[in-house]
């Protein structure tokens, strides 16, 4: 059996999550993996409930949606109750704890990251919670080596906007 | 930096669409924003300056195409991409593209319609509007990708056939495919095939006509071209009323994509001589057969598929091959059913067509979902 992780990050629009599995994404692209990262989103900027997925593979991938998940990390309260769900008996959850109050009870192991608040401590703002939850993630389960993750920030991102992001990664591997 | 290296890269499908054009050698888009085309003219506007081009952002859809047509004319390699609504604008100029022989691509990443439907999600409801759209009788090329490295490699085959044939082609993609990453493979623009419109020689006067697909030259190159979505004769004048000339113009142009059908059309087959069950399938909804299809035969049921890569011409040849010896052929669409209708008529009664369709939310008709109908059908004899 190939190797196959799928991952699904959701959240509300604004947040940045379709951006962390597009890092996420590339990161494994120079591990050398196969990979399909998908988005879903509302017609409104910022609000509404938006998703990205990313499946990452040592095969070939058909079908590029995300049935049900081996990882899910949810960044609102609205993310986690909807989505909860899709993930695999055994799976890996990883909430925002400073956007969600009531986690759900399941089989598997969850991680609670104060990614908000850490954002906002450390940054000022709340704009980098996305990649702390990205940071806590690749910690935990070691998906893809850290240094294809920064390189896919520095990649993406420009150079000033990179450093921000790699600073703020590196905080969320240092939260679990 | 000028055309993109060659490489693996990950790339959403509207950047590989977009380097695709620029490397088929398209130096001139515009377009007007529409989820989800919208990154298609981002990148655009931001690579095109960097390798001679011009790109702008019009006021509409009709504005738009009519740029790409006055850009072809003044001999430039010329793109916009849209979604339903504005490919629905755009329809009156597809025709003048097609009497006046103009080559370009025109884009349509299809989400959910009518109307403004569901504005960011995937939809395939445009098969038959990208056939049949515009009025009169006419002949469509329509490519239809299901992959990040299809984005690139289908847009220059768009670009390639457009020159060929002098016409406009239509690269029919979907939210889906235009929105998602994937690693491609960048190919080196010297192992990549480019076709260029052949240019008429010095003294020549006959560019719409003599033979079937007549030179063309561009604007300031010093002919005399009267371009005209009239009636015209081989040399452009308008015959408004003269049915011969009619006739010769229309059938040429119309015969002049059917005649090719065999060489436009592109598919992807597998097992269609030994199979109790076809699977015919674009698109999006074309990746779950893959999954769909080896859990079936891991069952014992003996399934192929049809993978078009051209929509329109639709290959029919491949279908009646099909039909040879599967008794049913499922057709998955995010639509009511449009391109069954086609695999219907190759079909000629030889085998029951099944529709499997779904609509709304954006969501995919999945493996699983394929799988059941394949099941069910292997099962009944009807």
């Amino acid at each position: 059996m190939l190797n196959r992780i799928e991952v699904r990050i959701s959240g509300l629009g604004g947040q940045g999550v379709v951006l962390a599995g597009q890092i996420l994404g590339k990161a494994a692209v120079y591990a050398g993996k196969n990979v399909v990262q998908t988005q879903s989103y509302g017609a409104e900027a910022r609000g509404s409930a938006a998703r990205s997925e990313v499946i990452i593979s040592d095969g070939k991938i058909g079908f590029p949606i995300v049935r049900k998940c081996d990882i899910l990390i949810a960044m609102s309260q609205e993310a986690v109750e909807k989505n909860v769900g899709d993930l695999k008996e055994g799976g890996l959850l990883l909430i925002d704890s400073t956007t969600i109050k009531s986690a759900p009870e399941i089989g598997g192991r969850t991680f609670q990251i104060p990614a908000t608040k850490t954002s906002e401590k450390v940054f000022k703002e709340k704009l980098y919670t996305n990649i702390i939850m990205l940071g806590a993630l690749i910690k935990i389960t070691k998906i893809v080596d850290g240094k294809f993750v920064e390189k896919a920030i520095r990649s993406t991102l420009s150079e000033k906007v990179a450093t921000i992001n790699i600073k703020a990664y590196r905080k969320g591997t240092k939260l679990v | 930096m000028r055309i993109a290296k060659p490489n693996t890269c990950f790339w959403q499908g509207s950047k590989a669409c977009a380097e695709g054009a620029i490397t088929a050698g398209c130096r001139f888009f515009a377009g007007y924003p529409i989820t989800p085309a919208s990154e298609i003219a981002e990148h655009m506007a931001r690579r095109l300056p960097q390798v001679g081009g011009i790109a702008i952002q019009m006021e509409d859809e009709m504005a738009s195409i009519g740029a790409i047509i006055g850009a072809s004319w003044a001999g430039t390699k010329a793109m916009t991409a849209t979604s339903g609504p504005g490919f629905s604008l755009m329809q009156e100029f597809i025709g003048y593209a097609f009497m006046t022989e103009t080559p370009c691509v025109i884009v349509n990443a299809q989400r959910a319609g009518p109307s403004t439907g569901q504005a960011t999600k995937c939809g395939q409801g445009d098969v038959m509007q990208s056939r049949w759209g515009t009025h009169g009788d006419y002949s469509a090329i329509v490519l239809s990708p299901n992959s990040v490295q299809e984005m690139f490699t289908l847009t220059v085959r768009a670009f390639n056939l457009a020159e060929k044939y002098r016409t406009p082609v239509i690269l029919l993609s979907d939210e889906t495919i235009t929105h998602m990453r994937e690693q491609i493979t960048v190919p080196s623009v010297n192992n990549v095939e480019i076709v260029n419109r052949r240019k008429p020689r010095r003294g020549e006067k006959a560019f719409f006509g003599l033979e079937e697909i007549p030179p063309m030259p561009a604007v300031g190159e010093g002919f005399n071209v009267a371009v005209t979505g009239s009636t015209h004769d081989e040399y452009g004048i308008r015959f408004t009323a003269d049915p011969l000339v009619h006739i010769k113009l229309v059938k040429r142009l119309n015969s002049k994509i059917r005649n090719n059908s065999n060489e436009i059309s592109d598919f992807e087959e597998y097992n269609i001589e030994d199979c109790q069950i076809g699977v015919i399938s674009y698109g999006c909804t074309s990746r779950a057969i893959y999954e769909a299809v080896e859990k079936a035969e891991s069952k014992g049921v003996k399934t192929g598929y049809i993978r078009l890569k051209t929509i329109w011409p639709f290959p029919g040849n491949v279908v009646r091959k099909m039909v040879e010896n599967a008794n049913k052929i499922i057709v998955p669409e995010l639509n009511l059913g449009q391109i069954r209708y086609e695999v219907e008529k190759a079909s000629n009664g030889l085998a029951k067509v099944i529709p499997l369709n779904k609509i709304g939310g954006g969501e995919l008709i999945t493996p699983e979902e394929l799988l059941a109908t394949i099941l069910k059908e292997a099962k009944t004899n009807d």
